[in-house]
C-alpha cells in the first residue's frame, strides 16, 4: 500500500528529496493549525476583500448569451482581482501563513507570470524578499509580466534549462527550495506538487466556487448546469469546482491547452494525451514518453504550457466527476478575441481556453439551462504575443 | 539481500557516479571498467532522466547529453548485462521515480535482479512513498537505498532503523555538485545513523578532491563521487575513460587512512 498522506484516489502524495520533507511537514503542521484560526482566517478575508478586492462579480454576458443562441451564460470575473487574475487569492494566503512560520523570503515558480506578480506583490507588501524563477521562453513570451514583477521589488530569474518553460521554472524553484529552508517559503503556485500543496491551494483557490454558489444562488435562485474552467496545474479550474462537487447536477469541464493540437506533438493537454507517473512531488497525469522522460509539452498559453496536471483533477477524472476537452491555441485566440469584441472584455489567453469550449457547448444547450465560465485573469499581457500569432508586430 | 555490504569489507568504500550514455554507452562501458580497475568498490550507474530534480548543473548536463544520444531504459539494460560478464563489484542504478514507474515497476526491478544489479536510489522516493517499490525490491533482492540529508534531524533514526544496502548520507542542502567546503556537522549524524542502522553509510554530494573524500570517508564508511566525475567526461568525451580512471586512482589511493 502506498502511504494514503494527501492522496486523491490513487494520486498526490509526496515524492520529494528526503532535504524538504521536514521542510512540508513543517508547512503541513502550520497550515493545519492556521486554517481553522479565527485570527488568521479574518486577515485573509480583510486581504482579499480591502487588498484584492473580493468578491469578484459574478456577470451575467448577455451579448455573448444572445449571440451564442443557447444557454445563459455567466462570467467570474477573476480579472477584476488585484493583478488581474485568480493567483492572488493563493498567494496571499501562503504569504500570510509563510510570515506566521517566521519565514522572510518567498521563491515561486511562474508559466504567464501571474503567479511570479502576484507572489511579488504580496512581498512587497508584507515586506518580505522574493525571488521568481521563470522559464526564459516565458521571460520572452511574457516581457511586461517580468518588467512588473522587477518593479515590484522581486528577483526573476530566467530558467534556461530544459524546454525553457513552466516545468523548468518548478524544477529550479524546486532546487533553490532545498538550497535554501530554514527563511523561505516556496509559494507554489497551483494545485500541483507534494501534499500539502496541492490541498493549500486548493483551499485557498476554493473562494472563487463559494462565491459563484452564493451569486448564482442570489442571481437565478439556483445552481448552475455547467461550470467552465482552464486547466494548466489547475488551480482556478479545482477553485471553480470545489464547491460544486458533491452538487452531482453541476457538470464540471476543464479546458486543457492542446496547442497545434492533441493528434500533433506540439500539446500540452495532459489528461488527453498524457499517462499515469510521478513527478514534481506527486502521482498524476503526465505527458511522457515510454520510458517515463517527460514531454516537452506547447502551448500558446505559457500559463498552461505544462505537462503535467494537479492529483485532484486527475482524481475528478478517474471518478468521471468532471470532465476535460482539449482546446487548440486557434480556438483560443479566436474567443480571446471574440470575448474583447462581444462582452468588452480582454481574458487571458489561458482564460480564453474556457471561453473557447463554452462557445462550443453553449449553443447546444436549452435557453433555460446556466454555464458559469471562469475568467481566470486578464488579457493585457497577451496582446503583443496575440498580435504577433495574426502576423502584427507591435512593440510594449 | 545483496551483495552492496562487500563494498565495505575491504574497509572505506569509494563510489563513483557515472551517468549511462553520456556521451555514449560504449564510453559508459569503458569508465565502469576503469572505475573497476582502479579502485571503485561500487559503482552508481545514473539512467538519465529528462528532468532531474535533485541534480545540478554538471549531472544535468549529462542526464541532456545522454538523452540527446538517443539512451533508452531498455539500451542502458543491455549494457550492463554485458558489462557483468567480467564486471563482479556491486552496481546500484540512480534515477528517478518515474523512470522505473513508467517502465512498469515490477519489470523494471525483476531486470535489476537479472542483471545483477544491487540496489536503486531513487532521490524523489523519500521514506514516506517508499512503500511504492518496496515489496518489489524485497521480492527480486534489489536493496532500496535511503538518503538522510542534513535537515533530516528527528527522522534521521527513523530511516536510519529501516535502511537497506547502504545509507546515502547527503553532506550539505541543494543539489549535486562540487562544493569547496561542507559545513554541515555530519558527525553527531552518522553518530545517529550508527546507532540505529545495520548498514553501512557512504557520503556523497559535493565531494571532488582527495582531501575531501578522505575526509568523508574518515566520519562515515565511504564517498561518493558523482559531479567531478561528470565534468572529467564532458571535457574528455569518448576520450573519457583514462582520465576518469586516473582520478578514481588518486581518490581510492588517498581513501586509506
Amino acid at each position: 500500500m502506498t502511504n494514503p498522506k494527501g492522496r486523491f484516489g490513487i494520486h498526490g502524495g509526496q515524492y520529494i528529496p528526503e532535504t524538504l520533507m521536514n521542510a512540508v511537514n513543517e508547512l503541513e503542521e502550520a497550515y493545519d493549525h492556521y486554517k481553522n484560526d479565527p485570527e488568521f482566517n479574518k486577515e485573509l478575508t480583510e486581504l482579499l476583500n480591502e487588498y484584492a478586492g473580493r468578491p469578484s462579480r459574478l456577470y451575467y454576458a448577455e451579448k455573448m448569451t444572445k449571440d451564442l443562441g443557447g444557454a445563459k451564460i455567466y462570467l467570474k470575473r477573476e480579472d477584476l482581482n488585484h493583478t488581474g487574475a485568480h493567483k492572488i487569492n493563493n498567494v496571499l494566503g501562503q504569504a500570510l501563513l509563510a510570515k506566521k512560520m517566521g519565514k522572510t523570503r518567498l521563491i515561486a515558480e511562474t508559466g504567464a507570470g501571474q503567479h511570479g506578480v502576484a507572489t511579488a506583490t504580496a512581498a512587497a507588501l508584507m515586506g518580505m524578499e522574493c525571488v521568481v524563477f521563470m522559464g526564459e521562453e516565458d521571460t520572452k513570451r511574457q516581457a511586461l509580466n517580468v518588467y512588473r514583477m522587477r518593479l515590484l521589488g522581486a528577483e526573476v530569474i530566467p530558467v534556461k534549462t530544459g524546454t525553457a518553460t513552466l516545468k523548468d521554472a518548478v524544477s529550479e524553484a524546486m532546487r533553490e527550495w532545498t538550497r535554501r529552508i530554514s527563511d523561505t517559503h516556496y509559494c507554489l503556485g497551483s494545485v500541483m506538487g507534494p501534499h500539502p500543496f496541492p490541498t493549500i491551494v486548493r483551499d485557498f483557490q476554493a473562494v472563487i466556487s463559494k462565491e459563484i454558489k452564493e451569486q448564482m444562488l442570489e442571481k437565478e435562485g439556483r445552481l448552475p448546469d455547467a461550470v467552465i474552467a482552464c486547466v494548466g496545474g489547475g488551480s482556478n479550474a479545482i477553485g471553480s469546482f470545489y464547491n460544486f462537487i458533491n452538487d452531482e447536477s453541476v457538470e464540471l469541464i476543464g479546458c486543457e491547452a492542446a496547442g497545434r493540437g492533441i493528434d500533433t506533438f506540439e500539446t500540452a493537454a495532459t489528461i488527453s494525451t498524457g499517462k499515469l507517473g510521478i513527478f514534481h512531488g506527486m502521482k498524476s497525469y503526465f505527458c511522457q514518453d515510454k520510458y517515463g522522460q517527460i514531454a516537452p509539452v506547447y502551448s500558446i498559453s505559457a500559463g498552461l504550457d505544462y505537462p503535467g496536471v494537479g492529483p485532484e483533477h486527475a482524481d475528478l477524472y478517474d471518478r468521471g466527476r468532471a470532465k476535460y476537452v482539449p482546446v487548440t491555441d486557434d480556438e483560443a485566440v479566436n474567443a480571446f478575441e471574440y470575448l474583447a469584441k462581444t462582452e468588452g472584455i480582454i481574458p487571458a489567453i489561458e482564460s480564453a481556453h474556457a471561453v473557447a469550449y463554452a462557445m462550443k457547448l453553449a449553443p447546444s444547450m436549452d435557453k433555460d439551462k446556466i454555464i458559469v465560465i471562469t475568467v481566470s485573469g486578464r488579457g493585457d499581457k497577451d496582446c503583443a504575443a496575440i498580435a504577433r500569432y495574426r502576423g502584427e508586430d507591435i512593440h510594449e | 539481500m545483496s551483495n552492496i555490504i562487500k563494498a565495505f569489507e575491504k574497509g572505506k568504500a569509494f563510489i563513483p557516479f557515472i551517468t549511462c550514455g553520456d556521451p555514449d554507452l560504449e564510453t559508459t562501458g569503458k569508465i565502469v571498467r576503469a572505475a573497476v580497475e582502479n579502485g571503485a568498490d561500487l559503482i552508481e550507474l545514473g539512467i538519465p532522466f529528462s528532468d532531474p530534480t535533485a541534480e545540478g548543473p554538471v549531472i544535468q548536463g549529462a542526464n541532456l547529453r545522454a538523452l540527446k544520444g538517443g539512451i533508452t531504459t531498455d539500451k542502458i539494460f543491455a549494457i550492463v548485462k554485458e558489462l557483468r560478464k567480467d564486471v563482479k563489484i556491486p552496481m546500484v542504478f540512480m534515477t528517478y521515480a518515474n523512470v522505473v514507474f513508467s517502465y512498469g515497476a515490477d519489470k523494471f526491478i525483476s531486470t535489476c535482479r537479472d542483471i545483477e544489479i544491487d540496489g536503486l536510489i531513487l532521490p524523489d522516493l523519500p521514506f514516506e512513498e517508499k512503500e511504492e517499490f518496496l515489496p518489489l525490491c524485497h521480492k527480486y533482492g534489489v536493496d532500496l537505498i535511503s538518503l538522510i540529508a542534513p535537515t533530516s534531524e528527528k527522522r534521521i533514526a527513523m530511516i536510519a532503523r529501516e535502511a537497506e544496502g547502504f545509507i546515502y548520507l547527503v553532506s550539505s542542502l541543494g543539489v549535486t555538485g562540487m562544493r569547496s567546503e561542507i559545513n554541515t556537522d555530519l558527525e553527531s549524524i552518522v553518530k545517529v545513523i550508527r546507532e540505529n542502522a545495520h548498514v553501512p553509510c557512504a557520503i556523497g554530494f559535493g565531494i571532488s578532491t582527495p582531501e575531501q573524500a578522505r575526509k568523508m570517508a574518515g566520519i562515515s564508511d565511504g564517498a561518493i563521487v558523482g559531479s567531478a566525475i561528470i565534468k572529467i567526461v564532458e571535457q574528455y568525451g569518448k576520450d573519457a575513460a583514462p582520465y576518469v580512471g586516473s582520478y578514481i586512482k588518486s581518490m581510492t589511493e588517498n581513501l586509506v587512512l
